[in-house]
């Protein structure tokens, strides 16, 4: 299907009414516009997965036997839970990044990690300490009954985790947690200080070029609330999907 | 907005224009005070900065040495900042000014803008070395360091396919340029000229020809823009072009060869 009608349409926009949206009928602002989407939504569902994934593991290490593991986990969370975000950005990028270096074919030294990579270990590492303290929350409302009720069945502590314990604090985790990835998901835009050709930092390029800041701001508004949006509409249908009909913590 | 502002220039300006006539020829001034007045920066080396004695010493003030001399009158620097330099004009605190100010129409309205420019800042890439770069085509799909909102990295990735890097502030690129995240950094080539000359840029160079020159303009009053004044002035950046004083000037201080000035100097002779 040729869309190009589309596109001449905005620049009759533009034209009549003076709204000028380059992202549309400018080919090359457009696919840097695209690109930067892409690198955003990208950004937010690795940052996301990783960071649900360190709060699991860290809220079952949490309750490890080993007090050298307990103190490791307590240490990590106050560490990037009390710190800024665009703080620890600028820290790993340009602290850390600048020891990682190996020597490349063509003899120039490059960092081992890129900006990406940075902004999504980053990011995952900043929202991951929140998670571990809202799947503790969560785990902590599990009745001690249940759990020792799972003992007496002869679970492991590991197997009880798995199979009886997360099953049901996720449940309880969830509102605490939607919060906490929702905050996650607007906190990508903080990437554009690395460099990170994500949404903030491309709309940004774009109104240096083509002085429409206006334009731009209310585009990023409308995708935001779309891509948030999306997020909690999905973890609300997971929400309704995974209820227990008559479990009440 | 832009149209209250454009009235307010305009209408200062017709103040000036009205009210010109009234004020003492500047050219006379000078030479019935035997000493020439000229604005440049003391900050911006080498073009207009301090020596180890104090003096305001650079390419601008050799410049404004010749104006001194073609008068026959002793030579008086004043220094002045980006913020200033125009009021300094209008007040006539300072004769003549030469202070690496871009021309733009906005400009012209406020002071009297002297053509020919006499320089002109563009566009070059600080590039590792290692990286033997050569034209600007080289810089196809390679990371390039910027500034975040430079007009310049728009054509830049246009026109030769460069991956922009651009982060908030000079400080920032030139940390990633010297952490190998890019393999040049492309900024104003007037920025890089002292950086190459310290011990820590050793590694790096300027291999790429100077592009998207924008022109600096000496200044006088805009009433006496074509005036004697004005006009001596026009003569005398002519003549500098023509003679190859400004290329002579720029080697003195060790500049890199200017584009801008081989192509003026071609137009003039």
């Amino acid at each position: 299907m040729d869309i190009q009608p589309v596109w001449d349409w905005f620049r009759v926009l533009h034209a009549t009414t003076g709204i000028k949206l380059t992202i549309f009928y400018d080919a090359f602002d457009r696919a840097r516009f695209f690109n930067g989407l892409l690198t955003s939504i990208r950004l937010m569902a690795l940052c996301l997965v990783c960071s649900v994934a360190i709060g699991i593991v860290g809220a079952w290490v949490q309750g490890s036997r080993l007090k050298l593991l307990r103190a490791l986990t307590q240490a990590y969370i106050q560490f990037f839970r009390n710190t800024p975000p665009l703080v620890q950005l600028y820290f790993f990028y340009f602290a850390l990044g600048g020891y990682l270096r190996i020597t490349n074919a063509a003899g120039l030294e490059v960092p081992v990690v890129s900006n990406f990579v940075w902004a999504v270990i980053c990011l995952s590492l900043y929202a991951g300490a929140f998670n571990i303290e809202i799947f503790r929350a969560g785990i902590e409302a599990v009745p001690k009954e249940t759990v020792d009720a799972a003992e007496a069945l002869g679970y492991s502590r590991f197997k009880a985790y798995v199979y009886i314990i997360l099953p049901l604090a996720f449940r309880i985790s969830l509102p605490a947690l939607n919060n906490n990835l929702v905050n996650l998901v607007k906190t990508t835009t903080i990437a554009y200080a690395i460099a990170v050709p994500e949404m903030l930092y491309v709309a940004n390029q774009i109104w240096s070029d083509e002085l429409n800041v206006a334009e731009m701001m209310n585009v990023l508004l409308v995708i935001y609330v779309s891509l948030v949006g999306v997020l909690v509409y999905v973890i609300g249908r997971w929400e309704r999907a995974l209820r227990i009909p008559g479990y009440t913590p | 907005m832009l149209q209250l502002i454009v009235a307010g220039v305009a209408a200062v300006a017709a103040f000036i224009i009205t009210t010109g006539p009234l004020a003492a020829q500047t050219l006379d001034k000078i030479k019935q005070r035997g000493v020439l007045v000229v604005g440049t920066k003391a900050d911006y080396k080498p073009f207009g900065f301090r020596d180890t004695s104090g003096a305001i010493v650079g390419f601008e003030p050799d410049l404004a040495r010749d104006v001194a001399s073609r008068l026959g009158v002793r030579l008086e620097l004043e220094p002045v900042v980006s913020s200033n330099r125009m009021q300094f004009l209008q007040q006539g605190k300072i004769d003549l000014m030469l202070a690496t100010m871009n021309v733009t129409p906005e400009r012209r309205q406020t002071v009297g803008i002297i053509d020919p420019s006499y320089y002109a800042s563009g566009v070059n890439v600080l590039a590792i070395k290692r990286a033997s770069l050569k034209t600007w085509e080289a810089l196809k799909n390679q990371k390039i360091c910027a500034i975040q909102g430079a007009w310049y990295n728009k054509v830049v990735a246009e026109k030769y396919g460069a991956e922009i890097v651009a982060f908030r502030g000079q400080a920032e690129s030139e940390t990633a340029l010297l952490q190998g995240n890019c393999i040049g950094w492309m900024y104003d080539d007037t920025a890089f000229l002292e950086r190459l000359g310290e011990p820590k840029w050793a590694a790096f160079e300027m291999p790429l020809e100077t592009i998207l020159d924008e022109p600096w303009g000496a200044a006088v009053k805009l009433e006496e823009r074509n005036g004697p004044w004005g006009q001596f002035m026009t003569t005398t950046i002519t003549e500098w072009h023509r003679s190859g004083k400004l290329m002579e000037v720029e080697k003195k201080w060790n500049i890199p060869p200017s584009a801008f000035l081989k192509k003026l100097r071609a137009e003039t002779k």
